[in-house]
């Protein structure tokens, strides 16, 4: 049954469309299914080698770029963009790796979340190639219904998913883990520990860009405030995997369910919507006391507390 | 075997190894001793290729490897049983040993190593399929002990082994030390517990301050004065 998970919940994913659901369930859905494929390629670098990134916006953006200037610039289909993000990405990312995987745990942290907002700016500033704050505008979307998008993001979390499990299961996953836990000790085993950490970050990197390029398809707009945004990229990506498990299959995909429906649910209540950042906060601070391994990663205890519970329910 | 020549080595601007020099032979048990902050574990450090010397030649076996990236040591033949365990807690025994054969020969081999470290330490072989951030102090050594050993190293090195153990398990680690010798691994030991070291090494080196004092066989440290009186305290 356990073997089976990943396929049963790829099938029910697959037919959820069928039953008609409305325009804006499915934009939900299509978003849920974004962002788990985003913390996703995080888990990879941060959760399995232990590289806590503070700066994905950077290659989120750099995906979504590669898109939006294919289309701005050369006047190509944006799809292109999804293809080709993985060259751009991945180059970006050994460039990158290069300055930022020299330094270790605070200071890695510290430096991902610099390079971010450098993206950011330099985009903000060669308006000639990015459309400066301007940003860039897809100005036919190629569908108007949602399923086309809907299955395109559904193959790349899938294709994800796989990949990271299989990587996770092989010899590489060993590595990564062997890093994560004392770096200088895997490295005098005899790991390549900088070679390791770059490959890791390469797909990492990548894996993010190309849910970037599909954000310009699907969205049709983008600019730098939006796509390297450090709070609704970056520290987005990282709540998504805190709630739901550091290091697990499925903790993205069930800290992006929360967070997409908890940001949604809060928009709409008046007054408190343009709050809903802090109450992440708050949610970030409860999950870090109560549950540091996320909800996936601690679900033994979550079920615990409720079989406690069930024995006083009778009493009473 | 090994031969350090002349190393000088910094942390940033400090400078914490003067112009140190020392040799091991094949086959011996040679020890570093010293004080807290005397640059012990910098040595070791510097010889793993996790610090690099400013200065002076580390020469193995007729190789110079103070320019070989860390991660090579261990195919070469050198094992580094690292200060506090530092082993992969999330990991299960087994698989902390097999992170210790990952190349070469040691990986043809380790099913047999895996048997030979077992006979060493039967109490691993009980908790093989354990994590070892579950193990007690004295088992967590014996695992980073073994993982050294599945490498098959030619040098073994011990960055204080018996840090944090009660005196029983010291001696435990001490006669599976003698254990590997006789095996024909060469031993380069570190350590504060002066007396039990300087017993069983051959030869031993006293550093203070970042410079080598006193030098000698094991026997004429134990009944040096200056030894005497600064570490034995008698």
């Amino acid at each position: 049954m356990k073997k089976y998970l990943p396929l049963i919940i790829l099938a029910i994913l697959s037919i959820l469309p069928l039953i008609g659901l409305s325009s804006y369930a499915m934009h939900i859905l299509i978003l849920v299914i974004m962002w788990a494929a985003i913390g996703m390629a995080w888990n990879l670098l941060g959760g399995y080698c232990g590289q806590v990134s503070f700066g994905h916006a950077a290659y989120f953006g750099v995906g979504a770029y590669t898109s939006g200037i294919l289309y701005y610039k050369l006047g190509i289909s944006p799809w292109w963009g999804m293809p080709l993000s993985i060259v751009v990405v991945s180059l970006f990312s050994l460039v990158l790796g290069f300055i930022v995987l020299r330094l270790r745990g605070p200071f890695f942290a510290l430096a991902t979340l610099a390079m971010g907002e450098v993206m950011r700016v330099t985009t903000e500033n060669i308006g000639w190639l990015t459309g400066g704050t301007l940003g860039i505008l897809i100005q036919k979307r190629t569908w108007v219904s949602k399923f086309g998008y809907y299955y395109i993001i559904l193959l790349v979390a899938a294709g994800t998913f796989f990949l990271i499990k299989k990587l996770i299961e092989s010899k590489l996953g060993y590595y990564f883990v062997a890093i994560r836990e004392d770096q200088d000790a895997a490295e005098s085993l005899g790991i390549n520990t900088t070679l390791y950490k770059t490959i890791a970050l390469c797909l990492s990197g990548a894996l993010t860009g190309i849910a970037g390029a599909f954000y310009t398809n699907y969205m049709g707009y983008i600019d730098p405030h939006v796509v390297f945004a450090l709070h609704d990229i970056s520290i987005v990506t990282i709540m998504i995997v805190m709630v739901g498990g550091v290091a697990t299959y499925w903790g993205p995909l069930v800290g992006a369910i929360i967070m997409v429906f908890l940001a949604e649910l809060i928009r709409t209540i008046p007054g408190l919507g343009a709050a809903h950042q802090t109450l992440f906060g708050i949610l970030l601070i409860v999950i870090i006391i109560f549950l540091p391994n996320g909800i996936v990663g601690d679900f033994a205890k979550i079920k615990k507390i409720f079989k406690q519970e069930a024995p006083r329910n009778e009493l009473n | 075997m090994l031969e350090i020549k002349n190393i000088d080595v910094c942390y940033g601007d400090v400078q914490v190894v003067w112009d140190v020099s020392f040799d091991v032979k094949k086959g011996e048990v040679v020890a570093l001793v010293g004080a807290n902050g005397a640059g012990k574990s910098t040595n070791l450090k510097t010889i793993s290729g996790i610090l690099r010397p400013k200065k002076g030649h580390i020469v193995f076996e007729g190789n110079p490897i103070h320019t070989v990236e860390p991660f090579r040591l261990n195919e070469i033949g050198i094992a580094h049983v690292p200060e506090a365990r530092r082993l992969f807690v999330e990991m299960t025994v087994d698989e902390n040993l097999d992170m210790g054969s990952l190349k070469g020969a040691a990986k043809k081999e380790r099913e047999k190593s895996r048997e030979m470290v077992f006979d060493l330490f039967p109490r691993l072989k009980e908790r093989r399929k354990q994590l070892t951030g579950t193990l007690s102090g004295g088992e967590q050594q014996m695992a980073a002990v073994a993982r050294g050993l599945m490498s098959k190293p030619r040098l073994l090195m011990f960055d204080e082994p018996s840090l944090g153990l009660s005196p029983i398990l010291v001696r435990e680690i001490f006669n599976v030390i003698k254990k590997i010798r006789k095996e024909g691994v060469t031993v380069l030991i570190v350590e504060q517990n002066v007396q039990q070291t300087l017993s069983l090494a051959d030869r031993a080196y006293v550093l203070e301050n970042g410079r080598i004092t006193l030098s000698g066989t094991g026997r004429e440290l134990l009944v040096n004065d200056h030894v005497k009186t600064a570490y034995l305290g008698v």
